[in-house]
């Protein structure tokens, strides 16, 4: 040891010693640094920071249920989600993803700029993000992409349940269509569970029966790393289909009233008397909701709004129209229930009706010569209503007509259905500040003037005039079932009230409706039938009032034509079926309205024939659940 | 050899149980970091820590096995090795991540900028080891030792390897400051080195410069630059105050953090251990390093008190840029937690280092 140099220090270092004493200082202030940087970050921002990490490692990936089925009466299919493909592509899963699309569009016959097109399109999506090539890809597709799998790794095929509307047009309105949840109904249905993305009943029976239709969105938490790869699945939530629909709607009388309307603008209602049941109800001008389905385009969207026939109104609840002389009916009712007139004495009609210092003409020139309440109805006297609603006061005849569900809003299930409008002195303060002229019951005598009804309206109130005064609630959907069958909700007859009448009331109203079909100088004849007796009224409806409202000059000559009604029943005895036909514009109620109706009618009496006994049974099984 | 009992009885036992607790801390988020969840296994490299180890230990009673004086003579002949070394990585190096820092040795992969940080405080202590004049030293009396450090922390920028040539430089001022360095002085050194940083900045590598601003600025590039940090803090925010578990570091086990067991280690061990892991490990090297700082008091001359001062404070800078890196209060540079992260050349490094420590606090008590 002597040979080392230092060995004599053994006092250490003193200046070192008092320098070290700075080391506890400065190692202090690092120290107190870093366990102050800890706490901020692990105790202070920890929950943060945890949000942030799972946000990190977690996606989650929905499935949406698949939507329920829709079927007719007969159990026949109107609407159901069919498998559909969307082909899909994970550029990060190929090496050299340029040449394996450019091999797919090979494949597929497909533009291969255009698919490279959309994925530099969509290149600033996340990492392991799908990237959709195409929606609903064609079947040939599908088995070019299977067959040639191994060639095109990152391309592959996700099956996704599109909704299908069989019949397309026939009954849009009804079934009404889907479309992408928008920002206000996602505020609102968000913790019902809706994201982003989905679809959702937006009209008619899709968007009412939203809820049973939809079924339960399943879905996946899967961790993901760094890089996005899908490491294992957290959570899993299987989907739940939605309900089975049944409808009260019959596929074949439907297409029978949509064929009887193409080409025309109005509807057609048929209700079972017995029940309320909707049978059939076409709207046309229609649009098809598989269009909706599979993506409207913003140009065919804007192009159904700007439609001056407005295909998306369903003119059967939504439509409100002047009754014209199917009105006479309620007239007739109230004057024999309010004894405002004998039936049997007869009236002579000149052609027009003197009142105050106007006179109020008849539809037909020379009027019709001597006329009771039966003839009246038969050939559609306006001269003898006239006299008869002057005697009755506009009061009473309100009463009647909303006895019989005029002016409100029958209640059926789907969404924005119109009152319509039946006046009285009350309503007219209420409205205009101002007293009911008399003047004014002459015109709402024969339906003109303010009354206003839907044709659902005059349908069911045909209904309540063939089954002696019960006036039903139209229904449209009978029964939700779940998948394995079981009986979820069940619907039936809802009466709204009985009318209550006298028979003889009713036996002279229904007899002349008989006669406006079958007897002579009826305005009816049209719907006559060898098939099957009918009774009904016809109607015609001026617009020319109304035109200032909605019309543009330009259209005047088309659109000033008068609308066409035929309001019925059948067969006369026993009634099973009402029906209310309105064609727009269609002029005399007789000659275009009438003729439609019959077409419907003899639909109904050939599809009965074979399953008549099922349908009594059906129908005494309604009547009981009515009780 | 008669001092061999009086040596074994004084035998520095705090020093070598706080390495081993830091070893062990090491193979354990090694074996975390790199655990696989879906085959249950983490691959060699814990192995291969635990290997190094024992090189270490070999390194480390080696370092303690003769008289920290002979090093005197050694610090030389070390230093022109070590700059040998640092020279011929430039040529036969072995390239991994965009720098030149590994000799493959056949069976593994030598970094010498590890063993160079040693040798700065091997040639310091032997320069400042005789007595200081009254005066202190100025900036001019400091030529040898800045000539010495130059062409280590020069070498080790080309590589690059800004990380080593930091400490190298800290160490290196450290050393000159604990030796007797006017503070004036220093502080001219202090405004030259702010004066020279435009310089040093252009000096630097784009990737290098891109993280310097990205610590000032971490949103400037989430996805990029950005990305480490952030997920480096996430990683220990959501830890908490006990941890997820250990393997159940999210972060960790979904590859959302870099480097995880070599410099990033400290990210691993804070998700899965939480601010209570946290606190205990940084207290542990609390208490390596104050207990290193009493040995640089009562060492027995100022030769033995310089090479525990210079091999503390390798180990104090290293944490401190570390952790402070991780937890995103400095830039990111490539600084390694010592015994804890990954690599063997720094395992055995640090582990000779503490061995030198051991040595002086063994002799202290020999006359």
């Amino acid at each position: 040891m002597a040979e080392l140099t230092n060995i004599n220090k053994q006092d250490g270092a003193p200046e070192l010693r008092w320098r070290a004493r700075w080391l506890y200082a400065i190692l202090a202030i690092a120290f107190v640094g870093l366990i102050s940087r800890l706490l901020f970050l692990q105790v202070l921002s920890g929950e943060r920071y945890t949000f942030l990490s799972e946000n990190n490692r977690v996606r989650i990936k929905r499935v949406a249920g698949t939507r329920g089925m829709i079927f007719d009466r007969q159990g026949q299919l109107l609407v159901d989600s069919r498998p559909s493909f969307d082909l899909i592509f994970v550029p990060e899963d190929s090496s050299d993803p340029q040449n394996t699309l450019r091999l797919l569009g090979r494949y597929l016959n497909r533009d291969q700029a255009e698919l490279l097109k959309t994925f530099e399109e969509g290149k600033s999506r996340a990492a392991f993000d799908e990237m959709v090539l195409g929606r609903d890809v064609e079947w040939s597709a599908v088995v070019a992409v299977e067959t040639h799998q191994l060639d095109l790794p990152g391309v592959s095929l996700r099956a996704r349940p599109r909704r299908s509307y069989v019949d397309g047009q026939m009954a849009a309105h009804v079934l009404g269509y889907l479309g992408e949840i928008n920002q206000r109904q996602l505020t609102i249905l968000k913790e019902q569970g809706y994201a982003l993305g989905d679809e959702i009943g937006q009209y008619g029976l899709e968007r009412r029966w939203e809820e049973l239709l939809r079924g339960q969105s399943g879905g996946q938490q899967v961790e993901v790393d760094a890089l996005g790869r899908r490491m294992r699945v957290l959570h899993e939530v299987t989907d739940v289909p939605g309900y089975t629909v049944h409808l009260t709607l019959d596929r074949q009388l439907q297409a029978a009233a949509y064929e009887a309307l193409k080409g025309k603008e109005g509807t057609i209602v048929a209700i079972d008397v017995s029940s309320g049941a909707i049978l059939a109800l076409a709207s046309t001008p229609a649009f098809d909701p598989n269009v909706f389905a599979r993506g409207i385009k913003s140009e065919e969207w804007s192009g159904l709004m700007k439609d001056k026939l407005r295909p998306l109104s369903n003119r059967a609840t939504q439509g409100q129209y002047p009754p014209g002389s199917t009105f006479k009916i309620i007239m007739a009712i109230a004057a024999l229930e309010e004894g405002a007139m004998n039936p049997e004495s007869f009236i002579q009609d000149p052609g027009f009706f003197p009142f105050g210092n106007r006179q109020f003409r008849d539809w037909k020139k020379g009027g019709h010569g001597a006329v009771n309440l039966h003839r009246a109805i038969v050939e559609s006297c306006d001269t003898y209503f006239y006299q008869l609603g002057a005697k009755l006061g506009v009061d009473r005849i309100a009463k009647w007509a909303r006895a019989f569900g005029l002016g409100e809003k029958t209640g059926i299930a789907l969404d924005d259905e119109k009152n319509g409008l039946i006046p009285d002195t009350q309503w007219k303060q209420k409205r205009f500040r101002q007293p009911w002229f008399p003047g004014e019951t002459i015109s709402v005598a024969i339906g003109q003037g303010y009354v206003t009804v839907t044709p659902l309206q005059l349908a069911n109130m045909m209904a309540a005039v063939a089954n002696g005064g019960k006036l039903y609630r139209p229904y449209l959907v009978s029964k939700v079932e779940s998948l394995d069958g079981a009986t979820v909700r069940e619907y039936g007859p809802e009466l709204i009230r009985s009318i209550a009448m006298k028979q003889e009331t009713l036996n002279r109203v229904q007899k002349a409706l008989a006669d406006v079909v079958h007897g002579p100088g009826g305005t009816g004849g049209a719907a006559r039938s060898p098939a099957i007796q009918v009774a009904g009224k016809t109607g015609t409806a001026q617009v020319i009032e109304m035109k200032s409202a909605y019309l543009k000059s330009e259209q005047l000559s088309y659109f000033n034509r008068d609308h066409a009604w035929f309001v019925s029943y059948a067969p006369v005895e026993k009634p099973q079926i009402a029906i209310a036909v309105l064609v727009e514009h269609g002029g005399h109620g007789g000659e275009a309205a009438a003729p439609m109706a019959k077409k419907v009618y003899e639909k109904f009496i050939e599809m009965q024939k074979p399953v008549q006994e099922n349908k009594q049974e059906a129908r005494a099984d309604g009547a009981n659940r009515a009780n | 050899m008669q001092i061999d009992r009086r040596l074994i009885s004084h035998f520095d036992w705090p020093l070598f149980l706080l390495s081993l607790a830091f070893v062990a801390v090491g193979v354990m988020t090694i074996y975390s970091a790199n655990f696989d969840l879906a085959t249950g296994h983490a691959g060699s490299l814990p192995a291969r820590q635990v290997t190094w180890f024992g090189l270490g230990l070999i390194a480390m009673f080696i370092a303690m096995s003769f008289d920290y004086h002979y090093i005197d003579r050694l610090a030389y002949p070390f230093y022109a090795m070590m700059l040998v070394l640092l020279v011929l990585v430039m040529v036969v190096g072995h390239s991994g991540g965009g720098s030149q820092r590994w000799i493959n040795m056949g069976f593994f992969r030598l970094q010498p900028s590890e063993p160079a940080k040693l040798a700065i405080v091997l040639v310091m202590a032997k320069y400042f080891q005789s007595d200081e004049p009254g005066r202190g030293y100025y900036l001019r009396d400091l030529w040898v030792p800045a000539l010495l450090v130059a062409p280590l922390v020069i070498l080790t920028l080309i590589q690059p390897d800004l990380g080593t040539a930091i400490i190298l430089g800290i160490v290196f001022i450290s050393m000159i400051l604990m030796g007797g360095l006017r503070i004036r002085s220093f502080a001219c050194l202090v405004g030259a080195g702010l004066a020279f940083l435009p310089i040093f900045w252009r000096f630097l590598k784009p990737y290098q410069q891109n993280r310097v601003l990205t610590f000032l600025d971490p949103d400037r590039d989430p996805l990029g630059a950005g990305y480490h940090v952030i997920q480096s803090q996430i990683a220990i925010g959501s830890g908490r105050i006990f941890g997820k578990g250990f393997l159940h570091g999210t972060q960790n086990r979904l590859d959302f953090l870099p480097a995880q067991h070599t410099d990033f280690i400290f990210a691993v061990f804070s998700e899965e251990w939480g601010f209570f892991g946290c606190a205990v490990l940084l207290l542990l090297y609390f208490i390596m390093i104050v207990y290193c700082i009493g040995l640089v008091q009562r060492a027995k001359d100022r030769f033995g008190a310089l090479l525990v001062f210079g091999m503390v404070a390798i180990v104090f800078w290293h944490v401190l840029i570390n952790v402070a890196m991780v937890a995103g209060v400095m830039p990111v540079v490539g600084v390694p937690l010592p015994m804890v992260s990954y690599g063997g050349s720094a395992l055995a490094s640090m582990m000779f280092a503490v061995g030198v420590i051991m040595n002086v606090s063994m002799r202290r008590y020999v006359f």
